[in-house]
């Protein structure tokens, strides 16, 4: 099959995940911030469906846009928006943010450039993936060499349900 | 150009696949206007059928037997006046019933009306068929925000929490039915809708009755998951009339408000076609097995025509029925073209090439059309849930019932 993931897609879907991204921490509505958080997040499937992993890219929109935002929305709309934009802001921190975020980004630059598997793997010729397997190769990964690591992460999730139940309900 | 064209014809996959635009954009443009068919369809039906369930006639008065009723209505809904309220967020305002149709049709590009009638087959067919349905509920949680009443945030709220929770149910059934499609000598199973009805064929069993009752517990689960999850009777409660008024869309009107109709109905159908896609042997005709050889073949590929010309036969015996006034004499002649043309197209599918590439989309769409029967028959027999009722059926019936059925299928698929 003739590959589709042209450059225009990429710079298309990095350029609409990076617009709303900003859009998500300069809208003071925080619904307005949510929906914007949705659309970097399906273009983020976007990128992943160009990387060969429908997989991930169709999870990702189950989970992130479906379920996820829902509830983020759920949420938000439980607050009065009106008030929350009259009240004082404590998210305040441009000078913090503005170090800490170039900072992160120098070193991803150095990394980038120092590296030396950076250099191997730039050198490669591009590895061909099968598509039509990555659910198998998934769920292979999953169950099979990392299968502690996952079963730890689900404890882990489940304890933070149980936790949630109990926080929320008094007697059970 | 003329290759380009006809090539795609003498292959067997579909436009997707074949990566021809031309066919895809076809495809698209075909599937679409059918489906806005069918929802005008499914809505003369749905009124028609409702008024007789309740021994009332329903829509009567334009065109013969009201069949004219849903273009009337169309047309009322196009030249309404559309209302933004002031102090609506405009721009969410806006979007949300976009969001719902877009979500809905979008849907349909992997729905395998065939073998190679679908628009394209993606590997994670039934992940993304699932994915982009549960968009929809963020259009109708954005519709009920944006309107700034409190009768729509109350519908949005609930709709959301009523969502969320029947997704987790409706996920697991869909599960057991992909692990049924590994259930074979490699045993890989698959997430592609067209595989997942090759899957069925190969094992010579529809999923509903693999497994028995297994198949069958999953379809029921997934069945009322379905109706909770298109906001349909008697999980109607985002826009139950008699506390809501019309819950998330209140504050809409013209063609925004049919918007939403035309996307919850699209979504109905799209929902009906996942359930009859991994259950029931998508387009597959029955009983392959039991009737099968040289006769059966030809008999069951003569149901689509004798389905039009019956539906013709009832249009004439409307027409002889019609009172022999001077005043219906228009609406006669109308039905009888309308007869004319059901039996000119139920000709037209007893020619051999197109009887049988019509087959399959036939046996699809029959199914789907059961399902959309039931709905209709739901919304005329069931007293609507309470909220605790709704969350309760939800989280601790079908959510139990559905993970036992799939562990249950895990291990008899393992023995």
């Amino acid at each position: 099959m003739a590959p589709v993931a042209t450059t225009f897609f990429f710079y298309f879907l990095s350029a609409l995940a990076l617009a709303g991204g900003v859009f998500v921490i300069t809208r003071r509505n925080p619904v307005h911030s949510a929906l914007a958080l949705i659309v970097t997040l399906l273009a983020l499937a976007g990128i992943y469906l160009m990387l060969y992993a429908p997989f991930v890219a169709g999870v990702q929109i189950i989970l992130y846009a479906g379920g996820i935002m829902v509830l983020f929305l759920f949420v938000i709309m439980l607050v009065d928006v009106g008030r929350a934009e009259k009240e004082r802001q404590f998210n305040r921190q441009w000078v913090v943010a503005i170090i800490s975020a170039t900072g992160l980004g120098v070193l991803f630059v150095k990394v980038f450039a120092n590296s030396k598997i950076m250099a191997q793997l730039m050198n490669k010729p591009l590895p061909t993936l099968a598509e039509s397997n990555n659910t198998q190769i998934v769920g292979q990964g999953l169950y099979g060499n990392y299968m502690l690591a996952f079963e730890v992460a689900s404890l882990l999730l489940l304890v933070a349900i149980i936790g949630a139940v109990v926080m929320a309900k008094k007697k059970i | 150009m003329l290759d380009y064209i006809t090539s795609y014809l003498h292959s067997d996959l579909t436009p997707g696949q074949a990566g021809n635009m031309l066919w895809a954009t076809v495809y698209i443009l075909i599937v679409f206007a059918g489906i806005s068919l069918a929802v005008v369809a499914m809505n003369w039906l749905e009124r028609k059928a409702l008024a007789h369930m309740q021994v009332r006639l329903g829509p009567m008065r334009v065109g013969p037997h009201g069949l004219l009723q849903p273009i009337a209505d169309a047309v009322k809904l196009l030249i309404k006046e559309d209302i933004i309220p002031s102090e609506a967020d405009k721009l969410v305002f806006w979007i949300a019933p976009l969001m719902v149709v877009t979500a809905a049709f979008t849907t349909y590009i992997v729905v395998p009306f065939g073998p190679t009638h679908a628009i394209t087959d993606m590997n994670i067919g039934i992940l993304f068929m699932l994915g982009v349905s549960s968009l929809g509920v963020l259009g109708i949680v954005m519709a009920g925000w944006a309107s700034n009443s409190h009768y729509p945030l109350i519908g949005g709220l609930r709709s959301s929490a009523q969502m969320v929770s029947y997704e987790v149910a409706m996920g697991l059934a869909v599960v057991s039915a992909v692990l049924m499609t590994s259930m074979n000598a490699t045993g890989i199973g698959t997430l592609s809708m067209i595989g997942i009805v090759n899957a069925q064929k190969d094992q010579g069993i529809w999923f509903a009755f693999k497994y028995f009752p297994l198949g069958f517990i999953a379809l029921a689960v997934f069945g009322v998951a379905m109706v909770a999850e298109t906001n349909r009777a008697p999980f109607d409660l985002p826009e139950a009339e008699s506390e809501l008024t019309a819950g998330f869309h209140t504050e809409y009107s013209g063609l925004r408000w049919s918007l939403f109709m035309l996307g919850e109905y699209a979504a109905m159908i799209a929902v009906s076609s996942v359930a009859v896609t991994l259950w029931l042997g998508g387009w597959l005709r029955p009983f392959p097995n039991w009737l099968s050889g040289q006769p059966w073949d030809l008999i069951f590929s003569l149901f689509p025509a004798a389905t039009f010309l019956v539906l013709a036969a009832i249009a004439a015996l409307g027409v002889l029925r019609m009172p022999k006034h001077a005043y219906f004499r228009v609406q006669t002649i109308g039905l009888a073209g309308f007869a004319g043309v059901l039996g000119l197209i139920g000709l037209v599918l007893l020619i051999p090439p197109v009887r049988d590439r019509v087959e399959d989309i036939y046996w699809f769409v029959i199914k789907v059309a059961a399902f959309m029967y039931l709905y209709i028959w739901y919304r005329a027999t069931f007293p609507r849930y309470r909220f605790d009722q709704l969350m309760k059926v939800g989280w601790k019936v079908l959510l139990p019932v559905a993970l036992g059925a799939l562990i249950a299928t895990a291990v008899v698929g393992v023995l």
